[in-house]
């Protein structure tokens, strides 16, 4: 596996090996899935949004639809604007949504292609909506993808004129669906009202009912996304995914946001809830403090499995920033910290981290990164665990390292985008498979008399 | 009315006249005319990929002993990267470059001050790692845009490294579909590639393996059989192929062809060049298999290895017989849809039948006419704007060009074996059954609402669609991380899937059973 990955580290500037992104795009069409009855359209070639939805599907074992305006080589030379003309009018015409988002991609980028323009002179059927933000291929990765989207619904939809609520706006991160329940429970127990842009509980973990619905009743609502314009603050989760939605609803609707990382493990979601208790007035209820409680107790019981054991984390960057958060309280030594999406804002954040558990020293941390490198780093030096996206397999398996399956995306297991990361009890769930993961190693490797039954 | 007329009545006039003539309800044997290889229409929900997705994920991508560098931003190179379960091993050199992902990631710079000068680098620093003896460098929509001379480069990277470097352009806008890539990709193997090597290798009857991408491990089941009967492999193209051996792939005696769509560019033009017949073949179904190795010996027309395959097919359709049975016992009058690329959707219908399956609607993602109705009428296609943006080399006959076969034997198996010919899947359909080219989502739909298939076979893109709707979807693409399918230990593996399927318990628990007491 992965032999001709050598130790030696050369100097890499223009090639990239098993990267640790994707493009653009594809994080703008799924944003777009959790709207309600909206229908993403992506401007390009219809190669794009064929491997897009195939990209989604396989993660989240859900259909992930969405329409292109199928460029030919004629299209590319005279531009784009008939391609969504027609795309427009045979969207609503064959499949009916109330909205269609249109992302670009690196072909009508190169050309050009004015989407404010196409979209203003547009005839829409009454009670229609297109919307659109740009997403060059060629800048960013797949979570500024999704920032962008998110932002584009709100430099469209979200009215200053809305009436003022008590709601918070609250923008979740790019994160699963298992996520975003636990965010509503969370804030639910908390007392606190919100429109959460996007919304992909019920798009993407749709129940098994026997009928399928290509727009099921569920996404963020049309209206909701209005009264954005009217809520008293927002909360953006992950600077990487939500500060552009938190920029683009400042500059619309004068509306404040506090971005924070996203709540993983027990400082982070300590720091989540007191916010929300905060813009709520209400205080963290007894139920939560009990769940704190049972995540700190899991962490103190196994606490000899995880203390002082090595590991790489690599993903997108919120995530990693966040499972870094937990592998430190845990008492582990995040040696690699990587992400491929550019920024050195990453790098501060998880440098931050790192600092405060005295653990920066010897930890190599790298934004723009990619899996090649991370590779050579660990045969360079190993360590004890890997926690990422499934790409990190191959390496897993090249060189015999437990690997807990964590982020975006995870395609080869199931059930994972049902499973929070985020709260007390997703950093439950984490740290109980890390907990697993490094057990059953030690039962693997260990000789037959010192298997022990008891702990 | 029947279900071709209610399906196109829902759509406006325009999409409508585009798609009447995609839709086939199959009468008189198949001897219909049918739409194909035209343009997607704009908005309508596809399952087509692009030009780039055929020449670099389909054609290239399984060649373990080449880095292929895609050259474009992040996006194409990464959803490339492992996904079409195209199984390889290392060679004996420890090359395999399958399990890699190589981009040359361009930035905004790049894209507005050219790219040649990153694609430069980025070679340079691939034969510094890797030390590769062969790259291949294929160009995503805006390389081709904004001009940068990948060509060139191939050239200088030969010059400057003494290796083997060869360009595609294969930028995902042109043609209207993978199949613009295939033959893109055809085309640069022909030019580069096939005849570099002259070596002759042992064996007395040497073959090669075309359009087998050895998902699952297909080609490795198909090989096996090969080698058991005694046949020399010379390349296979592409799975767990190698440019070593699709550069000495004309010193073979006969190709023979399993995908029909993806590589019958490079059939023909070796036969033009070198003079090596191509016959077509069908690795999928048991009885398939058993003909296709018929056919074979028969072109070589040798007593011993006629013998030879009698033997081998009884020997494995017996060891298999049992299993068949079974399976056969719970999967006899069911009904299928088969919705794949560009020649599965014939294929498969065949290892059906074994099972006593049905096909009620095939279809084609983005076939030719030819894959539909046969070849006969390529004479008759008329060449559109985008087909004609794809280059048709003519091959000349090369110094090299032998024939296998005297002419009275040509001619005398012309009629027996599908030598040089492909009758396409309408012949093979039943009256009253639908064919559907560049079937879309819509009409997925709509059609299992009227056909109500057991099962439909398709892609992951449609396959929860499908399943959400309470009809067991299995992957054609990609066997759903099962396989092989192929030859004859494949055709069970097949019929265990199809049977788990379409039995799992989980079918009867849909329904809560306080909604039955409702209902």
């Amino acid at each position: 596996m992965l032999d001709q990955t050598p130790k030696e580290i050369f100097e890499r500037t223009a090639l990239r090996v098993n990267p640790c992104k994707t493009c653009q795009p594809v994080g703008a069409l799924f944003a777009a899935l959790g709207v309600k009855r909206c229908m993403p359209h992506s401007h390009g070639s219809q190669g794009c949004v064929s491997y897009h939805r195939t990209f989604l599907t396989r993660h989240f074992k859900e259909p992930a639809i969405a329409s292109s305006s199928s460029f030919t080589e004629g299209a590319s030379v005279f531009g784009g604007g008939a391609n969504l003309t027609a795309s427009v009018k045979n969207i609503f015409d064959v499949y009916d949504p109330d909205i269609i988002a249109v992302h670009t991609t690196c072909l009508s980028e190169t050309i050009g292609d004015d989407l404010n323009s196409f979209i203003m002179e547009l005839e829409l059927p009454d009670d229609k909506l297109v919307v659109h933000c740009n997403t060059p291929s060629y800048v960013g990765s797949h979570v500024n993808g999704f920032a962008n989207m998110t932002a584009g619904f709100i430099k469209y939809l979200a009215d200053r004129r809305a009436p003022k609520s008590g709601r918070v706006g609250f923008f979740p991160g790019f994160v699963n669906p298992g996520d975003l329940r636990e965010y509503k429970r969370l804030m639910g127990l908390m007392g606190t009202e919100y429109v959460m842009l996007p919304d992909h509980t019920g798009v993407l973990d749709a129940p098994m009912t026997g009928t399928y619905r290509m727009f099921p009743d569920a996404g963020t609502e049309i209206d909701d996304i209005r009264a954005l314009g009217g809520v008293r603050a927002a909360l953006a989760m992950g600077p990487f995914a939500s500060t552009e939605p938190a920029l683009a609803l400042k500059a619309k609707c004068g509306v404040d946001s506090s971005i924070m990382p996203l709540p993983f493990g027990v400082s982070g979601t300590d720091s989540f809830l007191m916010k929300l208790s905060e813009l709520s007035g209400n205080p963290v209820p007894k139920e939560l403090e009990d769940e704190r409680g049972r995540l700190v107790d899991l962490m103190l019981d196994a606490n000899p499995y995880f203390y002082g054991k090595t590991c790489a984390v690599f993903g997108d960057p919120d995530t990693v920033v966040g499972i870094t958060s937990l592998a430190l309280e845990l008492g582990m030594l995040p040696k690699y910290v990587i992400t491929g999406t550019p920024g050195e804002a990453f790098v501060e954040a998880a440098g931050r981290l790192l600092e405060a558990y005295d653990a920066r020293q010897g930890a190599k941390i790298k934004a723009a990164a990619d899996l090649f490198e991370l590779h050579q780093w660990i045969k360079n030096e190993k360590v004890d665990l890997l926690i990422g996206s499934s790409y990190a397999k191959q390496i897993a398996k090249a060189e015999d390292i437990p690997f807990v399956r964590a982020g975006f995306p995870v395609l080869d297991r199931y059930g994972h985008a049902y499973q929070p990361l985020i709260g007390y009890q997703g950093s439950l769930l984490l740290a109980g498979r890390i907990a697993d993961a490094i057990m059953d190693r030690l039962d693997r490797d260990c000789a037959d008399e010192d298997l022990e039954l008891v702990l | 009315m029947d279900v071709k007329t209610d399906i196109l009545s829902k759509y406006k006039a325009k999409v409508f006249k585009s798609r009447k003539d995609h839709i086939i309800r199959v009468e008189g044997g198949g001897e219909q005319a049918i739409a194909a290889n035209t343009r997607a229409i704009p908005g309508i929900m596809t399952n087509r990929g692009c030009c780039y997705a055929g020449c670099k994920g389909v054609v290239l991508g399984p060649l373990k002993d080449a880095m292929v560098i895609t050259h474009g931003p992040i996006g194409c190179g990464f959803y490339s990267w492992g996904t079409r379960r195209n199984k390889a091993r290392a060679n004996e050199d420890g090359e395999n470059f399958v399990q890699y992902c190589f981009s040359t990631d361009m930035q905004e710079p790049d894209i507005v001050f050219g790219g040649d000068k990153k694609l430069r680098k980025a070679i340079t620093e691939a034969v510094e790692i890797f030390r590769p003896k062969r790259i291949l460098v294929c160009s995503t929509c805006p390389v081709g845009l904004i001009g940068d001379d990948i060509h060139a480069v191939a050239a200088w990277a030969e010059k400057e490294f003494g290796i083997t470097c060869v360009a595609f352009s294969c930028e995902g806008y042109k043609g209207v579909s993978q199949s613009a890539g295939h033959h893109i990709a055809n085309n640069g193997l022909m030019k580069r590639i096939i005849g570099t090597d002259d070596s002759v290798r042992p064996g007395r009857h040497k073959i090669n393996l075309l359009g087998e991408y050895n998902i699952g491990g297909d080609g490795w089941e198909s090989e096996r059989i090969l080698r058991k009967i005694g046949y020399e492999v010379v390349a296979v193209f592409t799975g767990d192929g190698q440019v070593r051996d699709v550069a000495n792939s004309h010193t073979a005696d006969l190709n023979l062809v399993q995908c029909h769509r993806s590589i019958n560019y490079v059939a023909e033009m070796m036969k033009d060049a070198f003079g090596v017949n191509w016959l077509k073949v069908n690795f999928i179904g048991v009885k398939a298999t058993s003909e296709t190795l018929r056919d074979i010996a028969e072109f070589f027309g040798d007593t011993e290895l006629k013998e030879k395959t009698e033997e081998v097919i009884e020997e494995e359709t017996s060891l298999i017989a049992p299993e068949i049975a079974r399976y056969r016992s719970r999967l006899e009058g069911k009904t299928a849809a088969l919705f794949v690329g560009g020649s599965r959707s014939h294929h498969y219908q065949a290892l059906l039948r074994d099972f006593g399956v049905e096909t009620v609607l095939a279809g084609y993602e983005f076939a030719h006419r030819d894959d539909y109705e046969g070849r006969r009428i390529i004479p008759t296609i008329k060449e559109d704007a985008d087909s004609k943006n794809i280059e048709n080399l003519v091959m000349d006959k090369d110094a090299r060009y032998r024939v296998y076969l005297t002419p009275e034997r040509l001619s005398e198996l012309k009629g027996k074996i599908p030598l040089e010919d492909y009758a396409g899947l309408m012949t093979d359909m039943r009256d009253g059954t639908y064919v559907v080219d560049d079937l879309n989502h819509f009409e997925t739909e709509e059609f299992i609402r009227h056909l109500k298939p057991d099962v439909f076979f398709s892609g992951i893109k449609d396959k929860f669609v499908v399943q959400k709707g309470g009809t067991l979807s299995r992957q054609l693409h990609s066997y759903d991380y099962s396989g092989p399918y192929a030859g004859f230990r494949g055709s069970v593996i097949f019929g265990r899937d199809l049977t788990m399927g379409l039995y799992a318990p989980a079918w009867n628990l849909v329904t809560p059973p306080w909604a039955s007491a409702r209902a």
